[in-house]
């Protein structure tokens, strides 16, 4: 368990749940009769998932800095039937839908920004009322009807990589890709001990790190392989792709940055944070706008998916995500998550439906299992950090230190506060 | 048992080598107490040394079997589980973070958990019968009704302690009772335990504050490194503060502050005619026409009571951290700023280290590393991107250089005691290599070694030709580390003293009265 600890490095949730979804993956996979991991499966959990798992990274960046976002649902769907709408009646080619789309999302999101950062008002509530205001939007504007798009805009929703090069029985593309990704874990991996080991930071041994990478890339190769396999056009989707590089891009961001740095630091003690120079109403603005250009996004892949844009699409994201993150161990206090981590959260929910789906459990009951695995999830952690294995100091301040601070709410200006007493 | 009589005192608590052990740590080694019925008990230790861990024990926090050893209590063996078990006893523990809740009135907070009641439903008339004549007994002239968040935390304290009557206690432990207290309050509340001791209410203090145990105190134990090291006798054995101090460091401390040699050079940081508004009170003002200049090396006291305005000014400057600007000017090196925000403030070369560590001053989520760095990111920036390795070089850098105790700098700052704390918060200023730096209460809540290498650390920052300005409650720490102490009152500043012209007593006299002549 300690080793296998190392390997994982030390956040006991993200361990946890890298055990519980390959635990849940080899459960499915005996009882489904190995239905579960063949090409076409993977393939659709990606293809079915990926607008929800993009969602998890905007909402993981939203609670970290200590906010909610219960409107993405609603705004996915508003900006789907907007961007059909664009397509069908304005003639547009399919990118600049996209774009206005994304644009779109930006503008939302700016409206949503404006309301939590400069006027102050809990994002609950901002978001409440942008969840009624654009689920409102999205009928009003498409007349609750059904939009279709043309193909060509269904690519980002349902499309795969062309093939191209020798004939080798794989997709080509999707294997380049699963080598590249092999490559860039191993390299950075060693870069980062070489780093740690300079500057004379505990490193753990060698063996322990050579496990490590034979097991993601294992793994890694071992998706490449499944990817590559499925029937003839197909390959690792676009979609999939599209989410690939958002986790990259948006987990740097957020453990690399300035910025990322900031919205960890404003979630974790705003008034610090302040005093600190961090800008916190910037901060706020932009991972809320971010929220929602992430929601027209998702909207966007859904609708290409579905071919085309309805009155009750994006139902219920919301819920999905903000359960992905808090899985995936972000904090409901906010300071606490990681992209990666939602990512897991968010496939754990996804292996999970699509297991208990292949093994023709109904909806019901699906629901009922989903809603206990969050909950179980989240009391693991807490009963974890309650013993006082993550910290002996945390086990002697558990009664009194994290009750009596003064949290800093959404609605407490640094400029009011003197102390706890005043 | 039979001990018990063999002393001439009935001894209403003893505790007999408890020992308790967090993985990894033994907080507590065969500690021993044995405290008379109707004594105030001081316990003194630095921080870390084990005394709350203790008083949880005592008061059921960790619960019978998660230590070993005997806690007699009125000649039995008792075996609390649980806080309720240990006020059944009549022992109640008021900790230092109080734990009222500031929605509900003062009535409302005293039978929190123990409401009158008549066939189920809350008997609020004899509530309010019962809480007058509690706050009667605490010397609190408020009406029962008002709401904790409207009164001080002089008056909450008392607060605290009517509603421990309540529970009609016979063994009250204070955690720290007048750590955020200023000098009147504390005194009433001193006074109030020598009251309760007159009503045969034995008391168990744990206080920092050396000049208030030795005032009220019976007898001292003393704790260091998880062990019980001696018990004084106040009277008997002749204590005062420096003999204190011997038990709890383990060595004599020849001076408190280190020796230090100003080097003062020209006027560095001007404010002049600063007018500020309270945020939330139209026409109130917490800064009043207030001046004031620092020198280049110089070190700069502000003394006032709690709720003098020091801290208030010190924000306002700092970028208008604090309240509504109204007026005023900020020079430095001559040249009029413009500082509107804290970012702003910072790029001229400010720094501001907070009062409250905990809720202002740190993320407790973060680690060291982080934490040293969060103030001057652009500094090992590129293009927006953090270089994490020079981070964790700068970091490593300052914790050699101000001796932070905390095995590698990846650990969280939640972790570390407030001395080291403090540290990790003095490099995060000093990295952004402020010619300015406000040090509000830099030693509240820190032990006596740690205190001396802060001075130490506050001294060096001031011959390097930076100007350092230090707000403190406490006197002797004032007069020991400043050229220059300005005194405030209600938002003005009301004096000015060099160090050879200040004493506590003149200092008072200035912090308790509004300007004689203009």
């Amino acid at each position: 368990m300690n080793a296998l600890k190392k390997l994982f490095g030390g956040n006991t949730r993200q361990f946890g749940m890298i055990f519980a979804l390959v635990a849940l993956i080899v459960f499915f996979e005996i009882f489904t009769e190995g239905r579960t991991l063949t090409s076409g499966n993977v393939i659709n959990l990606f293809n079915g998932n990926s607008y929800i798992l993009i969602l998890a990274i905007g909402m993981v960046l939203v609670i970290i800095a200590g906010h909610i976002d219960l409107s993405v649902g609603s705004v996915a769907a508003f900006v789907g039937v907007c961007v059909s709408l664009f397509i069908r009646d304005w003639g547009l080619p399919w990118y600049i839908g996209v774009l206005m789309g994304l644009g779109l999302g930006v503008l939302i999101g700016a409206w949503q920004g404006f309301w939590v950062a400069y006027v102050g008002i809990p994002a609950f509530i901002v978001t409440l009322a942008g969840m009624l205001i654009f689920r409102g939007a999205n009928q009003l504007v498409g007349k609750s009807n059904t939009i279709p798009v043309p193909t060509d805009f269904q690519y980002i929703g349902s499309g795969y990589l062309p093939e191209f090069g020798p004939n080798t029985g794989y997709n080509n593309p999707t294997m380049l890709i699963g080598l590249l990704g092999v490559a860039f874990v191993i390299f950075s991996e060693i870069r980062s001990r070489r780093n740690a080991k300079a500057l004379g930071a505990e490193v753990s041994e060698a063996w322990v790190m050579v496990l490590k990478l034979v097991l993601v890339c294992g793994a890694i190769l071992y998706a490449t392989y499944l990817f590559a396999t499925g029937r003839p056009g197909t390959s690792f989707p676009v979609p999939g792709l599209i989410l690939a590089v958002l986790v990259l891009v948006y987990g740097f961001i957020s453990s690399k940055t300035v910025i990322g740095r900031h919205i960890y630091a404003v979630g974790g003690n705003r008034h610090a944070a302040e005093l600190s120079g961090v800008q916190s109403k910037k901060v706020n603005f932009l991972v809320m706008m971010n929220m929602s250009l992430l929601a027209g996004l998702a909207g966007m892949i859904f609708v290409g998916r579905s071919t085309a844009s309805g009155p009750f699409d994006g139902v219920g994201w919301e819920l999905d995500a903000i359960a992905a993150v808090f899985i995936g161990g972000a904090a409901v206090t906010g300071g606490v998550g990681t992209v990666i981590g939602s990512i897991i959260g968010g496939l754990v929910m996804a292996v999970l439906n699509n297991g208990l789906q292949l093994l023709g459990v109904g909806a019901d009951l699906t629901q009922i299992i989903k809603g206990l695995v969050l909950l179980i999830a989240v009391a693991f952690d807490v009963y974890n950090k309650t013993q006082g294995k993550r910290s002996v100091v945390g086990m002697l301040m558990k009664n009194f230190s994290r009750s009596n601070e003064i949290k800093a709410d959404e609605t407490t200006q640094t400029t009011d506060v003197i102390s706890k007493g005043a | 048992m039979t001990s018990l009589n063999t002393h001439s005192d009935p001894l209403i608590l003893e505790m007999r080598s408890i020992t308790k052990e967090f993985p990894g740590v033994k907080a507590l080694a065969d500690v021993s107490l044995r405290v008379k019925a109707g004594e105030i008990h001081a316990i003194c230790g630095e921080n870390g040394a084990g005394k709350s861990t203790l008083m949880k024990v005592l008061s059921g926090v960790y619960p019978f079997g998660t230590y070993t050893g005997d806690i007699v209590y009125q000649n039995e063996v008792q075996e609390f589980k649980d806080i309720r078990a240990s006020e059944h006893a009549g022992i109640v523990i008021i900790h230092q973070e109080l734990a009222l809740i500031p929605e509900l009135s003062i009535m409302e907070n005293i039978f929190l958990g123990n409401e009158p009641t008549k066939r189920g439903v809350i008997d609020w008339a004899e509530a309010r019968l019962r809480s007058t004549e509690l706050l009667a007994r605490v010397g609190l002239r408020e009406d029962p009704d008002t709401p904790i968040k409207e009164i001080g935390v002089g008056k909450q304290q008392l607060v605290e302690i009517a509603k421990a009557l309540n529970k009609s206690v016979k063994l009250l432990i204070l955690d720290e009772p007048t750590a955020a207290l200023n000098e009147s309050d504390s005194q009433h509340l001193l006074d109030l335990m020598l009251g309760l001791k007159g009503r045969g209410i034995t008391s168990i203090i744990i206080s920092h504050k050396l000049n208030e145990i030795e005032q009220i105190a019976d007898e001292i134990t003393i704790i260091r490194d998880g062990k019980s090291i001696e018990t004084l006798n106040v009277l008997a054995d002749g204590v005062d503060e420096d003999r204190i101090i011997k038990g709890m460091v383990g060595r004599t401390l020849e001076s408190r502050f280190p020796d230090h040699e100003p080097k003062i050079g020209e006027v560095l940081f001007e404010v002049k005619n600063w007018n500020v508004g309270h945020p939330q009170i139209q026409d109130r003002l917490v800064c009043k026409n207030s001046s004031f200049f620092v020198r280049r090396g110089e070190i700069v006291g502000f003394a006032g009571l709690m709720g003098a305005g020091r801290t208030e000014l010190a924000r306002s400057v700092f970028g208008r951290s604090y309240g509504r600007f109204i007026s005023g000017h900020v020079y430095k090196d001559g040249k009029e700023l413009q500082l509107k925000s804290v970012r702003q403030a910072i790029d001229a070369g400010l720094g501001y280290v907070t009062e409250d560590r905990k809720s202002l001053g740190l993320n407790l989520l973060d680690d060291i590393k982080a934490t040293t760095v969060s103030a001057n990111l652009r500094k090992i920036s590129k293009n927006f991107v953090v270089d994490t390795n020079k981070e964790y070089a700068v970091a490593e850098e300052y914790r050699k250089s101000l001796r932070t105790k905390t095995p590698s700098v990846e650990e969280g700052v939640a972790k570390l005691s407030g001395g080291n704390q403090q540290k990790v918060v003095l490099a995060k200023w000093m990295f952004t290599d402020p010619d300015v730096l406000i040090l509000d209460e830099p030693t509240r809540g820190i032990d006596v070694g740690a205190k001396f290498e802060i001075y130490g650390i506050i001294q060096k920052l001031a011959n390097e030709g930076k100007a350092v300005i230090v707000i403190s409650s406490e006197l002797p720490e004032l007069l020991g580390l400043s050229d220059r102490i300005y005194t405030i009152f209600e938002g003005a500043i009301t004096g000015v003293l060099d160090k050879d012209q200040a004493s506590q007593e003149s200092l008072m006299k200035l912090m308790t009265s509004a300007r004689k002549s203009a």
